[in-house]
Parts: C-alpha cells; sequence; structure tokens
C-alpha cells in the first residue's frame, strides 16, 4: 500500500487526563485494518489494555553524551566555563543536566572528551487481540523523547505497509511540545479529547492553536461532560467558531474506570451509554478518514476522493480569536 | 524550602494540590511557580495580578555569508543537525537549535553570530499575597526545558516554594523538579496512576530526591497503588476523595480550600508531614 493511501489519526488533549489512552483502547477494539501506536513514549499506558505480547523488541540510541578520559583531564576547567548548561565540572558530566551538545569535546585541549552514544529508550512491535502494536518506554531520566516518537510511528507505517493495513491510531501525549509535535506531523486528522473545566478549556484552545500551525484538520470530544454543563456549551461554540466538529459528549461514569480496572476497553466491558457514545464517535471518524467510494464513479477516482479529506466540515476555517481563560 | 509537585500521569490533580496546598499555609511564607509552560493552569484557580511579563529567549545562529567559507564546520560540530552547508548556502533549522554556543565559537572565519529567539514568557505576579511566577510556551516551539530554566530563576529562596510540574517523566518534569528538596507525586489508584507512578518514581530514584505520595481520588479503582506505596517504603502522605463537588468547583477554577475550608487543616498537615520527611532525609 502506498504510504499516502494509509490514513493517520492523532488522538491528543493539550491537558493530561482527559481520556485519550481510554478513547485510543475504544478505538482498536473498533476500527479494522489498523496499527496502534502509543506516542507517549515516557508515561505510556495503552498496553495496559491491549494485552500485547511483544514480537520485536529493539534498543534506540537517540543521540550522543560526552565521555571524559579523566587520565588525560588537566582540571583546566575550558569545558566548565563553555558549557551553557551547567553539565560539566572540570571533567565531570552531570548526564541529568547535559543535553548532549558536543561543545566541550571540541574545546577540550587534551582531546580528553568523546561523544559516545547514548541510549535513549526500549521500542516495541506487539502482537494483540486488536491487532499490531508499537510502543516505546523511554529510558528513566533520558532525553529525546520527540526522537523516539518519530522512530514509533516510522516503524508503525511500516507495518501498515508490510501488512496492507490501512489506518494508523496513534495515542498521544499530553502538552504541546516536542513530543506532541511529533506525534501530530503528517497526520490526516486529530481527534482532541477535553474535559468541561477551566484547565480543559484553556490546553484545548492551545493544543488546536498548534493542529492548526500544522494544517491538521481536528475534531473534538468532551469526557465527562456533566461536571459542568456551563463549560460544556462554551466549548461547543467555541468548536464551531473554531471549525472543529465537536463530535462526541461522554458523560461521567464510574464504570469506566471499573473498566480500566479490570484491563478492559470500554467497548469490551459494559459501560452504561458510553459505549454507544463512542461507537458513534468512531463511526464519524472513520467516515472522515475513510469515506466509502461514491458508487457513482469508477474504482480510481473513489480513490481520489478517498486520500483528499476536503470535508468542508472539517476544514479549519478562519482562526479563532482569543479565547482568553 | 523547594517541593515540586508531579505525577506521571496527567490530571491526577498536580494543579490542585500545588495551589491548595500554596493557598493553606501561613501568608507570606509560600510562592508558588507553576513550570508546567506548555500548559500552565495554577493561574485559573489563582487570578494572579501580573506585574511583570519578560520575553525568553534562546541564542541561535545567523551566518555573514560576506565571511562565510562554507567550509561545513558548524554542520559538522552541530549534535542537532540545525545547521546544513550544501554548495553556496547555509540553512540554519531554529527549531532544532539547543543554542549551544558551538557553532560560534568553532566557526574557523569567525562568521556566526547569535540572536535571541523568542520560545515564550515569564510572568511575575501575586495572588492573595502569594508571589507567583509562571511560564507560557509560544504555541508551536517544541521545546520547553529552556522555559522552565528561565522560569525556576524566580525561586525567592525565602520562602516556601511550590513548584507546579508538568504530567509524564520526561526533560520537562526533570528540568522542574531537579533541585527542589521534596518531591510530591500526586496519583490515582488505577492501573494507569499506579503504572506511571512506578515510572516516576524510577525518575526520583535517579535524581536522589525525597518523595512522598498523594493518592487523589482515593475510592475509585484498586488498592494497588497503596500495596505498591508500602513495598516501596514510599508514605503516602494525603488521600483526597473522589468528590463530585471537588470535581464541580475544579470544573469553575475554584481552588478546594476557598469551596470547602475543612481541606485546608488536610493541606496544612501534608505540610507538616513533607517538612518532617526533608529534615529527616537530611539527617541522614
Amino acid at each position: 500500500m502506498e504510504q499516502s493511501e494509509i490514513k493517520q489519526l492523532a488522538i491528543v488533549s493539550g491537558k493530561g487526563g482527559t481520556g485519550k489512552t481510554t478513547i485510543a483502547a475504544a478505538f482498536a477494539s473498533l476500527a479494522k485494518n489498523k496499527v496502534m501506536v502509543d506516542c507517549d513514549v515516557d508515561a505510556a499506558d495503552l498496553h495496559l489494555l491491549l494485552q500485547p505480547k511483544i514480537l520485536t523488541q529493539e534498543k534506540y540510541f537517540g543521540g550522543r553524551s560526552p565521555h571524559v578520559d579523566l587520565e588525560k583531564c588537566t582540571r583546566c576547567g575550558l569545558c566548565t566555563e563553555i558549557c551553557r548548561f551547567n553539565a560539566i565540572d572540570n571533567g565531570v558530566v552531570n548526564p541529568i543536566s547535559c543535553e548532549g551538545c558536543g561543545f566541550c569535546t571540541h574545546v577540550c585541549p587534551e582531546g580528553a572528551i568523546v561523544m559516545v552514544e547514548a541510549f535513549s529508550g526500549d521500542w516495541f512491535v506487539s502482537e494483540t487481540p486488536y491487532g499490531p502494536f508499537v510502543h516505546a518506554r523511554l529510558g528513566i531520566g533520558e532525553e529525546n523523547s520527540g526522537k523516539l516518537v518519530t522512530v514509533v510511528r516510522k516503524k508503525a507505517m511500516e507495518v501498515a505497509q508490510e501488512r496492507g493495513l490501512e489506518l494508523i491510531l496513534i495515542d498521544g501525549p499530553p502538552g504541546i511540545g516536542c513530543p506532541v509535535t511529533a506525534s501530530l506531523t503528517g497526520v490526516n486528522l486529530v481527534l482532541a479529547i477535553t474535559e468541561p473545566t477551566l484547565s480543559g478549556i484553556h490546553d484545548l484552545e492551545r493544543i488546536l492553536k498548534l493542529t492548526e500551525h500544522f494544517k491538521i484538520p481536528s475534531v473534538v470530544c468532551i469526557n465527562k461532560f456533566d461536571i459542568n454543563l456551563g463549560n460544556t456549551a462554551k466549548i461547543a461554540s467555541y468548536c464551531e467558531k473554531n471549525g472543529s466538529r465537536l463530535i462526541g459528549q461522554i458523560p461521567y461514569e464510574p464504570k469506566v474506570v471499573e473498566a480500566l480496572v479490570n484491563r478492559k476497553t470500554v467497548i469490551d466491558y459494559p459501560c452504561n451509554e458510553v459505549q454507544g457514545i463512542v461507537h458513534r464517535m468512531w463511526e464519524e471518524v472513520e467516515s472522515i478518514l475513510l469515506p466509502p467510494p461514491s458508487p457513482l464513479v469508477g474504482e480510481g477516482a473513489g480513490a481520489a476522493v478517498q486520500s483528499r479529506p476536503d470535508d468542508a466540515e472539517v476544514n479549519m476555517g478562519t482562526m479563532a480569536p482569543d479565547g482568553g481563560g | 524550602m523547594i517541593i515540586s509537585v508531579a505525577s506521571g500521569k496527567g490530571g491526577t490533580g498536580k494543579t490542585t494540590v500545588a495551589v491548595n496546598l500554596a493557598l493553606s499555609l501561613p501568608k507570606g511564607t509560600v510562592q508558588l511557580i507553576d513550570c508546567d509552560v506548555e500548559e500552565p493552569n495554577s493561574h485559573l484557580f489563582l487570578s494572579p495580578s501580573i506585574h511583570q511579563v519578560a520575553s525568553v529567549g534562546i541564542p541561535v545562529p545567523r551566518i555573514d555569508e560576506s565571511k562565510c567559507t562554507y567550509c561545513g564546520e558548524c554542520a559538522k560540530v552541530c549534535e542537532y543537525h540545525a545547521i546544513a552547508v550544501i554548495l553556496k548556502t547555509v540553512l540554519v533549522f531554529d527549531e532544532l537549535c539547543h543554542g549551544c554556543g558551538a557553532c560560534p565559537y568553532l566557526c574557523p572565519e569567525k562568521a556566526i553570530s547569535e540572536v535571541e529567539r523568542e520560545i515564550g514568557i515569564v510572568q511575575e505576579g501575586s495572588a492573595n499575597g502569594i508571589p507567583f511566577a509562571n511560564g507560557v510556551l509560544n504555541v508551536g516551539e517544541p521545546m520547553a526545558s529552556p522555559l522552565i530554566r528561565k522560569t525556576k530563576e524566580k525561586v525567592r529562596k525565602d520562602k516556601i516554594v511550590i513548584l507546579d510540574a508538568p504530567p509524564g517523566t520526561a526533560c520537562p518534569v526533570i528540568e522542574t523538579v531537579k533541585g527542589s528538596d521534596f518531591c510530591l507525586l500526586v496519583t490515582e489508584p488505577t492501573p494507569f496512576g499506579l503504572n506511571d507512578l512506578e515510572l516516576a518514581v524510577g525518575m526520583l530514584e535517579k535524581l536522589g530526591i525525597p518523595k512522598g505520595v498523594v493518592i487523589n481520588k482515593a475510592d475509585v479503582g484498586d488498592r494497588k497503588v497503596w500495596d505498591y506505596c508500602k513495598s516501596k517504603d514510599i508514605l503516602v502522605l494525603m488521600e483526597i476523595p473522589m468528590d463530585r463537588r471537588i470535581a464541580e468547583s475544579y470544573s469553575r477554577g475554584v481552588p478546594i480550600v476557598v469551596e470547602h475550608p475543612s481541606y485546608i487543616q488536610g493541606f496544612k498537615d501534608l505540610f507538616e508531614k513533607v517538612e518532617n520527611l526533608y529534615e529527616s532525609s537530611r539527617r541522614k
């Protein structure tokens, strides 16, 4: 399958704890012909619901870090002077502060410092009852989380191509920094999960600003919407103004936590109305990403229609005025 | 004393604990700094008046092509591939640059100077007599750590400083918690909460920072978080129940201790336990 024919959905939020992984796991249960990928590499949770059997495991060396031969070191202090990150003190490297820039290696008059490969984390390709799953675990205190995200995404694309899968489902990290941007680049659609709180609203505006920056269409889901109906209405109206379709509103439901404790997705465990709502959300997402070919045209034209999700309802429209708090 | 509030899992209640702890301590003794520069939230609960806003930048290289010989040395030394030299063109990829200063220093022609590229702002102000600061990363900027470093420069060593950390366990969290005297890990008793708590504990062990746990929404889920803490000799310093009223005040940006002053004592007790643990860890 051509890379361009494989569609990618990224589930993000801005705010942490809104329900990205819960929804990602539910979609894993509902979607066919897809590969799952967990891009929240420093706090990965999706594997807790997908029952993965690890097929391959690899170490990733994302950057380099300085190694000092203390026998050559004359304690001249030049490395200490030039390091902008306070990460080296007369030849002694502080790995927590070191950003791996290598400046010290070039200035050391004794050539006592060299750059060596630095371990960033492990990544895995697994098989699950829901299909193939690519995930990772950033090493404790390691840098380059954005690079590790790029690695798992690349691997997911390879798996999709090898197996003729039409969709990549990405469980993204919270925030808007480099692991998030690495999770978003090149995706066809973003699903932003939010909650009807001032924090949720504030953070949603920022993540949607980011998706606009990348010119990626977005849809929104409000989780636990009944906690604050006024804020839910605010979000609904913001979405309308911003051109991000609101595709679901999920009530607060204690059964969801029960499902998670039982390591089940909300589709595979009775959760009252939640199942139906999430099912409908998936159908919406599916219709945007993988619209059925039109019956009136031939196969070639149908394929062309599929690869251009120019649906007016998901176009970003004009930039919304700053929503403030 | 510097207390950081982190978690691992997002949405467990870091900002809730940081804000309510700050509001429960005697006026004039505490400072709150919001280091979640990607998605700062504590100002939504404190409504601080901001006195000062400062732009924060990273130094990025600019090439004087009249001096440049296209030798490619700058591209060779850059560990981030932020500079490329192709024939008679030098391309700088600002967003990849960490501002380390290597290329201007090492350019044989001294053809490289640095300009500040804004990545965000640091704001300073106060709320109810509590000195406040936060960092706000410009949307689209990938790197939070340099802004977090700048935000932490506002720490006032004469106060009890509470740092609200971002979620996760990667560089932004490490940048926030490093150098703090104690870290409170806020978790929830669910499989995700436990999984991420273990990662956060691993991170703090590597950094050598004493820690304690606050369990939020304590009556949902199961007991595995308590079992884990016991097995690791980590004290559970406070439990906050799953209370819809708390969720509702939170949704309106109202701190728990304002709507339900009965919680003030709980946060005072939390601080006392942290203080005692910190003192005893210093004596070891």
